[in-house]
């Protein structure tokens, strides 16, 4: 009899949906009818949100809330074997932050679906668009559900090529392909690292295999469909396994192999995830239509990383000072991006800032874990499971803001709130969340990220979080009052009218996830080890928290809420500070000047020079030899049967000289 | 001359030597004629020769059996043949070009 439940026997479906849409979708739907596509799509990714839940439901039905939450592998293929006993598999991988993810990302994708509908209406490419989005949503579920690494990497790779597709959705605009391009190379470059780290887990892995395989698999018998592999996690993950790769001693430059090999996979994470310093793709990512940004770039795909990092989090434990990068890279990036997030005018900029700000806020938490203070894996993981709500909340109200003004920027709204009531509502919860006050989600994940910091002993990283909590209030209200409130600046904003229904219901859906997924007492549902966390709030962090947040609001109420110019004089007060960081310190400029002066001049010209003459040199050199050859022999073929004739008695002759010579 | 032909009948080899001149002389016509019909008669020249080496080697090695003589009447079935269809091709070559001459006729090359 098996145990498992109809959902977990069949959790792939949960991937396979969107798959399957996609193709469905992608082939026959789009040229029939553009009605249909945007429908089918739709309803996929909502049956897809159901077997999720339905997955989340009977795996905590097997493992209640409040104690051990082993990983199950309900279901596997073996995909590639090498040899006998060395084979990669494909599956789905369930456990309490696969689950969380899964629900995570159905739901909001279907939610967008659904906003999509009325957003793109009328657009050329609509039937593209979803199965564009349908794309994307199989790749981050197959990432979500891979149970072992090599799945992930080949499903974060179609993440990026997802990512690149619908960036680059508005293909005859020459700053949406430029964009595209940007996030695509960025995100390559660091996905470079992740191989590389990859393949020295991997490889030390299968080296140890032998001699831990058996009792790990012992370990994990009944649980995993598949035999265990050492690229899998519930390999990787055992501290058997980890002790072993710890003691293997430095690599390169006195750094141990395994710090080295995670901090390369963190590269990747780092890349996808848009942290300092490989965040310059996100904000140009902005130029895709505004249901991507939220779906991608607030949701889902930003969260890769930081979902990686969780999943790896044991081996980042083990790797010593490869989680205080991540922490330290999750604490700078934290507090840079909310600086710049300030200044920024174009509301989807400001938003994506805010969201590199919060994947930083995640980051962090996973970076002070050790295994004293876990902590803080759950308050990494329920900060993205509220952060994925009220973000993907703030962009589509974004999106209908911007459809409504037909503008990016800021100045161009104002006095929304009486033209558009329900966007304005739903905006104001998700704000209200984002900047962490009590009762929305933030609130909760924050004060559980603080006291993580707090209780792990960075004192540092607790300050920076504590002051990013009253940016981030700040810089919110700051386009919440200058977009909603006063009366409007232009024309446009004159004449703005509400959303249609199919965009402000997922609006309204969000609005309610973001107001109750912070009662969500998440440590009992995901905990790093057998043991759950203590939920609650801990007032003595939680009011500090809310007080600079309300202060944020305060300041952004004083310079933007009143009287008119307030900001305008504290900017040239600030003068050349307020410019650097208006044109993000100029980290795109550091980039482009080191990619122009250095890597095209001193790395790529020789390249191309060698490619040019050395390889296609030696390619055309081949092809002259054959054409000379081919000329030579061509004279031979006159057409003339006597010249055949000649040539076939000269070789018969040639043949009989050789039989008499041999018979000699 | 005759009474010593008469006294002295041709061997094997005289046959066989005859038939190989024959041989020659058809080879050396069939690759140096530039007449269409010249290569046809130096074609029917190789084939007698071969005709005769059948009745040769019947007379000389198996005198009590027929198969090298029936062997030369088909090769003579199959000359004539041969030089129908030629002769049609040849036909038709001279009507479409006005010529035989086969150094003008070197299609086969395209």
């Amino acid at each position: 009899m098996n145990p498992l439940g109809f959902a977990l026997r069949n959790a792939w479906l949960v991937p396979a949906i969107p798959f399957f849409s996609f193709i469905l979708v992608g082939l026959f739907l789009r040229p029939w009818s553009k009605k249909a596509a945007g429908v089918a799509a739709t309803l996929a990714i909502f049956a897809s949100a159901f077997v999720a839940c339905w997955v989340a439901w009977e795996y905590f039905r097997l493992y209640p809330p409040g104690g051990a939450h082993p990983p199950l592998v309900p279901w596997g293929i073996e995909w590639l074997r090498y040899r006998t006993g060395l084979s990669v598999s494909m599956g789905v991988l369930v456990d309490p932050i696969s689950v969380l993810l899964m629900v995570v990302v159905t739901t909001v994708s279907a939610l967008v679906h659904l906003y999509s509908i009325g957003y793109m209406r009328g657009d050329e490419g609509y039937g593209r668009f979803f199965t564009f989005l349908n794309l994307f949503t199989f790749s981050m579920l197959g990432l979500v559900a891979a149970p072992n690494i090599l799945q992930m990497y080949v499903f974060w790779e179609l993440v990026g090529v997802s990512s690149f597709l619908l960036i680059g959705f508005y293909y005859s605009k020459p700053s949406a392909v430029a964009a595209s391009k940007k996030a695509f190379i960025v995100t390559r470059f660091a996905d470079a690292g992740f191989f590389i780290g990859i393949l020295i887990l991997a490889y030390y892995g299968y080296m140890a295999f032998g001699q831990l395989g058996g009792a790990v698999a012992a370990k994990v018998a009944g649980r995993s469909a598949t035999a265990l592999q050492p690229f899998d996690f519930l390999y990787l993950a055992d501290p058997a396994v980890l002790g072993k790769l710890a003691a293997l001693g430095p690599a390169l430059l006195g750094i141990p192999l395994l710090t080295l090999a995670m901090v390369l996979v963190f590269m990747g994470a780092a890349g996808k995830s848009a942290m300092f310093p490989l965040h310059i793709w996100l904000p140009d990512a902005m130029e895709g239509p505004t249901p991507v940004s939220a779906l991608i770039h607030a949701a889902t795909m930003v969260v890769a990383g930081v979902y990686l990092v969780a999943r790896l989090l044991p081996a980042f434990v083990a790797g010593g000072s490869a989680l205080l990068v991540v922490a330290c890279v999750g604490a700078f990036t934290c507090l840079f991006a909310a600086v710049i997030g300030i200044t920024q005018d174009d509301i989807k900029r400001v938003l994506a800032f805010s969201t590199l700000s919060q994947i930083g806020y995640m980051m962090l938490a996973l970076g002070v874990v050790s295994a004293a203070h876990p902590l803080g894996y759950t308050a990494g993981m329920f900060h993205l499971f509220t952060h994925a709500f009220f973000k993907a909340l703030l962009f589509l109200g974004a999106g209908a803001m911007i459809h409504a003004v037909h503008s990016n920027e800021i100045w161009d709204m104002g006095g929304l709130a009486r033209k558009m009531p329900i966007t304005h509502a739903c905006f104001l919860v998700a704000t209200l969340a984002i900047a962490g006050i009590w009762p929305f989600a933030g609130f909760f994940s924050k004060d559980e990220i603080l006291a993580a910091a707090l209780g792990g002993g960075h004192a540092g990283i607790f300050a920076v979080s504590l002051a990013v909590a009253g940016l981030t209030a700040f810089y919110m209200f700051r386009i919440y009052f200058v977009s909603f409130w006063g009366r409007p600046r232009s024309e446009r904003a004159e004449h703005a009218r509400e959303a249609p229904a199919v965009m402000w219901l997922p609006l309204a859906a969000l609005a309610l996830l973001s107001l109750v997924s912070g009662f969500v007492p998440m440590g009992e549902y995901v905990s790093l080890g057998d043991a759950p966390e203590r939920g609650g709030v801990d007032f003595a962090i939680a009011i500090p928290a809310s007080l600079v947040a309300l202060a944020g609001i305060g300041l952004a109420w004083f310079f933007y809420g009143g009287p008119a110019g307030r900001a305008q004089r504290a900017a040239e007060a600030l003068g050349a500070v307020y410019r650097v960081v208006k044109r993000k310190f100029y980290v795109d400029e550091v980039y482009l000047f080191v990619t122009k002066n250095v890597v095209f001049r001193c790395v790529a010209r020789p390249i191309a020079w060698f490619d040019r003459h050395a390889v296609d040199g030696g390619v055309n050199l081949s092809a002259r030899t054959t054409r000379g050859l081919g000329a030579a022999l061509r004279r031979l073929q006159t057409g003339q049967v006597q010249a055949y004739c000649v040539w076939y008695v000269a070789g018969i002759l040639f043949v009989l000289l050789v039989l008499w010579a041999a018979r000699m | 001359m005759i009474r010593f032909l008469a006294s002295h009948p041709p061997g094997m080899t005289h046959w066989l030597l005859l038939s190989a001149a024959l041989f020659s002389i058809g080879l050396y016509g069939l690759l140096s004629r530039r007449n269409a019909v010249g290569i046809l008669m130096s074609v029917e020249l190789m084939l007698n020769s071969a005709a005769l080496n059948f009745v040769v080697f019947n007379r000389f090695v198996q005198p009590g059996r027929m198969d090298g003589q029936v062997m030369a009447i088909f090769v003579i079935a199959v000359a004539a043949a041969a030089v129908v269809v030629g002769m049609a091709i040849f036909v038709a070559l001279f009507r479409h070009r006005a010529t035989v001459d086969v150094n003008r006729a070197a299609d086969l090359k395209h």
